[in-house]
């Protein structure tokens, strides 16, 4: 098993005050990883940082032995936690958009989750609703054939149908050797799909560890915990 | 199978546990191939991983077998499958036990329910 990502000593701040501090994240490939904590606690920065989209104050972060750049985002497929296409495209126009930029999409596997899911390609973005447009940018991120999926609050805002049928697409559709990061607060929906949970408050990594020794040592759920370590 | 994972246990003791159940009740009957990892996780909504974990434990009790070509497959070992099952029944029983003593029930009411609770079932069947 190979370490996917590496992320060292990292800090970044926001007008003077530090959003992430010292974060420290070995990601091992073929596992799937929760990136769990509050509102405000670092969670989207973190996430942002691994893919390039902000530079770090200090401290360094690796995929695959590249720092954030064109090799990594050639091999990280990332749901960002806002909607970004433009809203006068067709499904189908957005299936031929990422079959352009990215070698590794498979549009067949796109299409055949969108045809489960019952959303019609020949739509606009426009005349979708909410939920039903963060499923086709689901489908459109774990279509491509990536090595780490890294996905901002992937199950929010779809029903609970929905989200059985997406955990089920994570979990089965991708590579045994590739990794998912997901940022969620719906932790007992998610839980039993993890192999390890991060625990991130006010910009720190406060836990790491795998969910099924959470559950054998402390007898409790990992939603339980997070309830108690972060408890208001 | 029809699974049922909940939250506050180890998912792949939960998973053993099951199997061994399915196992039990002849679903996997002893000398048979079990599916693929990866469908055993899709249908209990777990982690692929997961599902290895529980299926090598049970390789390691002796419930399953790895051939490296032709897969994985339930033991013919009839007497450890008896005795697994065994060890089963006396795990409810116990729980049964417990409950009814906690409740206040002895050994003889609770026999008496027993016979009543037969007679009904054979009731509600004929209807």
């Amino acid at each position: 098993m190979s370490e996917i990502l590496t992320i060292n000593g990292l800090r970044k701040t926001f007008e003077g005050k530090p959003a992430l501090d010292d974060v420290n994240v070995h990601l091992q490939s073929g596992k799937i990883y929760g990136l769990l904590g509050p509102n405000g606690s670092g969670k989207t920065t973190l996430i942002k940082l691994i893919n390039g989209l902000l530079v770090p104050d200090r401290g360094e972060i690796y995929v695959e032995g590249h720092k954030p750049g064109p090799e990594s985002k050639s091999v990280v497929s990332y749901l960002p936690d806002k909607l970004y296409f433009n809203t006068w495209m067709k499904v189908s126009d957005l299936l031929h958009y990422y079959a352009d930029f990215y070698t590794d999409f498979d549009i067949q596997r796109a299409k055949d989750m969108l045809k489960r899911l019952q959303i019609d390609e020949h739509k606009k973005m426009k005349n979708l609703s909410k939920g039903t447009k963060e499923k086709v940018q689901l489908i459109l991120v774990m279509s491509r054939r990536a090595k780490l999926y890294v996905l901002d609050e992937p199950i929010g805002g779809v029903d609970p149908a929905a989200r059985d049928y997406i955990l089920e697409t994570i979990i089965t559709n991708y590579d045994p050797e590739a990794s998912v990061l997901m940022s969620t607060h719906l932790i007992s929906d998610i839980e039993n799909v993890l192999d390890e949970v991060i625990f991130i408050r006010d910009g720190q990594i406060v836990m790491a560890a795998v969910v099924d020794d959470i559950r054998e040592r402390e007898g409790k759920s990992v939603d339980e915990l997070f309830r108690e370590v972060f408890r208001c | 199978m029809a699974w049922h994972i909940v939250n506050d246990r180890p998912v792949y003791i939960q998973l053993m546990e099951q199997l061994k159940q399915a196992i039990m009740r002849g679903e996997y009957p002893p000398g048979s191939r079990v599916p693929p990892v990866r469908d055993l996780a899709r249908a209990a909504g777990v982690n692929p991983n997961t599902m290895q974990k529980a299926l090598q434990e049970l390789e390691r009790e002796g419930v399953m077998y790895s051939n490296r070509t032709a897969g994985r497959f339930v033991t013919e070992d009839l007497s450890l499958l008896k005795q697994l099952g065994g060890r089963q029944a006396m795990n409810y029983t116990e729980q049964y036990y417990e409950k009814m003593i906690h409740m206040g029930y002895d050994r003889n009411a609770m026999e008496k329910l027993l016979v009543e609770y037969e007679q009904q079932r054979g009731d509600d069947r004929k209807e």
